[in-house]
């Protein structure tokens, strides 16, 4: 059968099937199980009121509960056991065999280098692009353009940025705008930008830069025209220059959404995979925690490595988690 | 805003001037490469897009006609033509000799070592003067400095798209992502909405312990499900294919999914829902006649985000769908292995890129209203 057909199945089927459990589910309780009639109608309909969330949530905690909180615990179990002695208890081996290894310590070395830069420049920018569009006739426009990259695959961007990192022999004509740029300012021969240690990482950075600026440009940009006029007025009545009333007034204000940003902008850094694997592969020193793990598990096939690697992630996370989880119980209160 | 107090910033220029940089900054890369998707491999090998713009100046080899298109005049024979087949171009210097290139300006009369004399026009005219007949196959190597107009072309894109015989072709890739996508864009959604109205509207003991746990879902990293998961697809007879695929996306957008939609629907006006309760309507119903639809910018929000991520995606497709015959490859995949296999080739990668992007482009320029929302909301604040 054509996949297409298949696809098409699968919407009919899955869509189909959800809607039917959920029309038939509530049909069942409220006509056969706890009529809203007869004697007991009234403690009937409440009956139905307690087990009616459960009907509605089944299907999405099953699903929650089977591709993301099972993993976790999986994960966990698999680092620490052995695979090829069948799964057998090895309490902290893996974790000892990865620590021993210099690609992990480089990919963590590195994964800090991205912790650092990524978010603080794509924050960064993005303030500085929803400060400045913010007072100017074709400000969304601009917004607009800059925020496109979001929408490009990392692996598209990942051509797009080899095509800038481009390098040709020395003595013909550069095809990348960089080599380019480099060859005639400093007369020098072109460079292979992706196979310069330690530069290179930041080669790859710039690509994650480029996209998740415009991520914090559209938060921060909302969140400067939530600010009160009256604090702004009462600056400039007091003769704040615009730059004090940026960083003075304007940053204060915002700065937990600054933070907000910070952490969403550091979960993508913390999973990027595509952008490595595709421009470099984690060779020339740029490896990083999530493409060091992708071949722990599919080239050296490690399973325990691989998921002990993989709980590395989940331990960098859990700080956001944790401090997420408290800010929404927080609002909803 | 700043301008309240009635004084006109004069840093107004240097702010245009400075979003105006960090635009052309901002779009340079893409159009680096949408422009180069259009031309032809020896002009991305040889100059860089951004020359390609403008009239450039260009050294090329021509050959005139050949010898058997010669016509008499007289007592002459005579070859005559134009060397750019008619196409726009400035001469400035040309040459008989690939050691002297520009021995020649337009207009003048070159010696051929053959015997018989060549003139050259600047527009590319050329008229070949002998009182022999011309011999030989082929036509006369010219060479010319001529500065010729920018140049596209949309063959790159038959090539990648049309042709069934190229091994490299997105036709297929194009389809199995799109076959990827759909499903898993629309199947998290509906299961999102109930759970979102059962978490948003109905009171229930540990509702609030649930949300809790939806938001600490949010920042798992799927990377720790490829194993378990995999491990489950192969063990209950699914494997590697769509099925798994779109359960996979499924899972992991349905966090953000039902996060996006209880707060959307939270603030729903309660009126509405309880004067609906009062006048006899099931829950069933209040959900599919009132707040599905007035949940339409949610749905939307979150439907263009699952499918961005569905359609850029590469780990989840590389781990759950393509298996070793390659036959379900989707188009981030392909580039990748493209990247690998044809990585001078430009007019492939750049073209290859372009097909995979221009779907995302198109969907963020018609819906970025609802993108936007949705980042506003779904940004844990």
């Amino acid at each position: 059968m054509h996949p297409a057909f298949l696809g098409l199945l699968t919407i009919a089927i899955g869509v189909g099937g959800c809607v039917a459990y959920y029309f038939f589910s509530n049909w069942v309780l409220d006509n056969v199980l706890f009529p809203a009639k007869g004697p007991q109608a009234g403690r009937n309909i409440n009956r139905a009121n307690l087990i009616r969330p459960w009907l509605f949530l089944f299907p999405a905690m099953i699903a929650l509960g089977l591709y993301l909180a099972y993993p976790v615990i999986e994960t966990l179990r698999l680092s620490l056991t052995d695979r090829d002695q069948d799964g057998a208890f090895v309490g902290l081996a893996n974790y000892m065999q990865m620590f021993g290894e210099p690609k992990f310590w480089e990919a963590m070395r590195n994964n800090m280098l991205w912790l650092i830069v990524v978010p603080a420049m794509s924050t960064m920018f993005g303030l500085l692009v929803a400060q400045l569009t913010d007072r100017i006739k074709w400000g969304n426009i601009a917004k607009s353009l800059i925020f496109m990259p979001m929408a490009i695959s990392f692996v598209g961007a990942a051509v797009i940025w080899k095509l800038i990192y481009d390098a040709r022999p020395e003595g013909t004509e550069q095809i990348g705008v960089l080599n380019a740029i480099y060859v005639a300012f400093s007369g020098g021969a072109p460079q292979q930008w992706l196979t310069l240690p330690i530069w290179n990482n930041f080669f790859l950075m710039v690509v994650l830069i480029w996209i998740q600026t415009g991520f914090s440009m559209v938060i921060l940009s909302a969140a400067l025209r939530g600010i009160p006029e009256e604090t702004i007025e009462a600056a400039i009545v007091d003769g704040a220059n615009p730059i004090q009333i940026f960083f003075k007034i304007k940053v204060p204000q915002i700065k937990s959404t600054i933070m907000v940003v910070w952490t969403t902008i550091t979960l993508v850094v913390l999973k990027v995979f595509d952008i490595v694997f595709a421009m470099t592969n984690g060779q020339w020193s740029t490896q990083v925690l999530a493409n060091y793990m992708y071949t722990q598990l599919f080239v050296a096939n490690d399973w325990g490595v691989g998921s002990a690697s993989a709980m590395m992630i989940m331990l960098l996370v859990t700080p956001i988690l944790v401090w997420n989880v408290r800010n929404a119980r927080k609002e909803m209160r | 805003m700043d301008n309240i107090a009635g004084s006109k910033s004069s840093l107004t220029w240097a702010v245009h001037i400075s979003v105006a940089f960090l635009v052309a900054l901002w779009l340079f890369p893409t159009v680096g490469l949408f422009v180069s998707s259009f031309r032809t491999a020896d002009q991305i090998a040889t100059s860089g897009w951004w020359k390609s713009l403008f009239p450039s100046e260009q050294n090329l080899t021509i050959r005139s006609a050949a010898p058997d298109t010669q016509t008499q005049d007289g007592a002459l024979y005579v070859i005559e033509g134009n060397l750019f087949d008619g196409d726009e171009a400035e001469i400035t210097a040309w040459g008989i000799s690939s050691r002297a290139i520009s021995d020649y300006t337009p207009g003048e009369t070159a010696e051929l070592r053959k015997g018989g004399r060549v003139t050259v026009q600047a527009n590319g005219d050329y008229r070949m003067e002998n009182e022999e007949a011309f011999s030989g196959k082929r036509g006369t190597r010219i060479f010319v400095t001529a500065t010729k107009p920018a140049e596209f072309t949309t063959q790159n894109y038959e090539n990648m798209l049309l042709d069934p015989k190229n091994v490299d072709g997105m036709a297929k890739a194009f389809f199995n992502t799109l076959t990827v996508t759909i499903p898993a864009t629309i199947i998290p959604i509906v299961v999102a909405a109930f759970a979102a109205y059962a978490l948003a509207w109905m009171d229930f003991p540990g509702r609030a312990l649930l949300i809790a746990i939806i938001v600490g879902l949010l920042v798992v990293p799927l990377q720790l499900a490829l194993i378990p998961l995999l491990k489950l697809h192969l063990g209950i007879g699914i494997g590697k294919g769509y099925l798994g695929t779109w359960l996979a996306h499924t899972g992991f957008g349905l966090p953000l999914a039902i996060y996006l939609l209880r707060n959307y629907m939270v603030g729903l006006p309660r009126d509405i829902i309880e004067n609906a309760r009062v006048d006899g309507a099931t829950e069933f119903q209040i959900f599919t006649k009132i707040i599905l639809p007035l949940s339409f910018p949610a749905l939307a929000s979150f439907a263009i985000f699952q499918f961005l991520w569905t359609w850029n995606d590469l780990l989840v497709a590389k781990v759950f769908l393509i298996d070793s015959t390659g036959q379900t490859t989707v188009m981030t995949a392909q580039i990748v292995e493209l990247l690998g296999t044809r990585g001078g080739n430009w007019e492939i990668l750049a073209t290859a890129a372009f097909v995979s992007i221009a779907v995302p482009l198109a969907v963020f320029f018609a819906m970025q209203k609802y993108l936007v929302r949705g980042l506003l909301a779904g940004s844990v604040k």
